[in-house]
């Protein structure tokens, strides 16, 4: 469902993407992962548009997304960090989100507005609402118009555990539907039961592209992130081979 | 377009401050009528504080909004929506506020007051004036991402605009004044909207008189329909060019 063809991206003199190549398609829950840096957040917001690559092209359903914008309706995105204009209240925003696309009220997903219990809460300006609940307006969002492609950034950040449970639920109900979700998460834990496939970014490159079985089989690891631990300490071994 | 541009209005309203805003103009207005007997006299006092109020308000006011709505603007680039068209809402929305804030404040002791030729001047004038400082801001808060830096350069261009440019003409002024330099006034005169809007303005209440030879010159140029018409189109040109601008570096920006 989209495919990204050598994509590069500099900020000043730090390469933050080196020439990514990756193909994901429908119905895979995608987790990107790496550590700090790596470039996932860069890659996803190349994705959408809002970081513009120095090469490189995206295609989504097998058309280039430079400068386009009619294909973000297909997609729904979760911040790391949702950033909100703090005068409006939480109805306001989501007002404003229906506004934009224009989607039939009957045809919107207000699965995560009831079990985040939003409703109550109308009338709060954005201004005020701590991190979590900050969460929980972006994962409404991004859920809310039936996006063929989900892309979260770091969705457990910040919920409390009986929220997160409830969003991996949703997200496991949105996997079976056929569409492409990718989420990135330092809680490799969380991504178990979600991912069935796995790239590891690296200094701006997808170190590897596999699914989370095959990953499983090679590291003879149970849990991903031990699968994780084995091939870092691999690529050290390696390293230090070549040293 | 005008849901994004309705939502900024509706943003800027609950602020207060465009509200504000408008009351002050108003209240230095009809205190400045009220003072002058005469409506041209009062059009000149007032000419002074608007060609220094307006440039200002517009240009802070627009840098500081643009930077506080950096959150608004990343969230509705990541939305089905076209950059160009976002920022043309932000600008319309902006540019929407506080022109109207100056046409209540200013423009209803015009009405009341002053309901003349130099008045209507004064009024179109002023609210170019707020447009095209509009422009410069989104063009300022654009190309520099710091906040702080941004707006240190959106007051420093209205110190340029206000201040530091008339001194600049004026030096050149005494430096070549043995030489008929009265027609390089006039195109240098282009080169800030401030004075083009003062001399617009002066040109309409007959003070030109006092301006000696050069007011001649201006009255020469500025009175004709051609003069006229080349002035319109540069106000013109100041206020869609740093818009210009900024809109192809927004398009190409990273958020």
């Amino acid at each position: 469902m989209i495919t990204i063809q050598h994509i590069s991206k500099r900020f000043g003199n730090f390469q933050v993407l080196r020439d990514v190549s990756l193909n994901l398609r429908g119905g895979q829950c995608v987790a990107l992962i790496g550590p700090n840096g790596s470039g996932k957040t860069t890659l996803i917001k190349a994705i959408l548009g809002m970081v513009m690559p120095q090469s490189g092209t995206v295609l989504f359903k097998g058309e280039s997304v430079g400068r386009q914008w009619e294909y973000r309706r297909g997609i729904g995105y979760m911040p790391q960090i949702g950033r909100y204009p703090e005068n409006m209240t939480i109805g306001q925003v989501l007002d404003m989100m229906k506004d934009i696309r224009k989607v039939p009220e009957e045809t919107l997903d207000r699965d995560l507005f009831e079990v985040f219990g939003l409703q109550a809460m109308l009338q709060k300006r954005m201004g005020t609402l701590s991190g979590g609940t900050r969460q929980k307006v972006s994962a409404c969002l991004a859920f809310m118009f039936n996006p063929e492609v989900l892309i979260l950034d770091e969705p457990t950040a910040g919920l409390d555990p009986v929220a997160t449970e409830l969003l991996k639920d949703k997200i496991l109900a949105e996997k079976s539907k056929n569409r492409l979700i990718v989420i990135t998460s330092h809680v490799l834990s969380d991504l178990d039961d979600l991912a069935t496939e796995v790239i590891y970014m690296h200094e701006g490159r997808p170190l590897f592209h596999k699914s989370l079985e095959t990953l499983k089989e090679e590291t003879g690891a149970d849990r991903l992130a031990k699968a994780i631990a084995k091939v870092m300490a691999n690529q050290e071994m390696m390293k230090e081979v070549i040293a | 377009m005008n849901k994004i541009m309705k939502y900024v209005i509706a943003d800027l309203l609950r602020s207060r401050a465009v509200l504000v805003y408008a009351v002050v103009l108003l209240v230095l207005s009809f205190s400045v009528f009220n003072i002058e007997d005469n409506a041209d006299k009062g059009v000149i006092s007032l000419l002074n504080i608007m060609l220094f109020v307006v440039p200002l308000v517009s240009i802070v006011f627009s840098t500081v909004y643009l930077y506080n709505s950096a959150e608004f603007i990343e969230l509705l680039v990541s939305q089905p929506l076209k950059r160009g068209m976002i920022w043309m809402s932000v600008f319309a929305g902006l540019a929407g506020a506080l022109g109207l804030a100056f046409l209540i404040g200013v423009g209803i002791p015009i009405v009341l007051y002053a309901f003349t030729v130099s008045g209507m001047v004064l009024l179109a004038c002023g609210v170019l004036l707020s447009l095209v400082f509009v422009s410069i801001a989104m063009w300022a808060a654009v190309r520099i991402r710091d906040k702080a830096k941004g707006i240190g350069l959106s007051m420093l261009l209205w110190l340029y605009f206000a201040l530091l440019f008339d001194a600049l003409v004026l030096f050149i002024l005494f430096q070549f004044s043995d030489y008929p330099i009265e027609n390089g006034m006039i195109a240098v005169s282009m080169l800030n909207p401030i004075d083009i809007s003062r001399i617009l303005i002066l040109l309409q209440v007959d003070l030109s008189a006092m301006m000696g030879y050069t007011g001649a010159v201006f009255r020469n140029f500025f009175g004709t329909g051609w003069g006229m018409a080349i002035t319109g189109v540069v106000l013109l040109l100041w206020l869609v060019a740093p818009m210009w601008f900024s809109l192809r570096f927004f398009d190409r920006r990273d958020l």
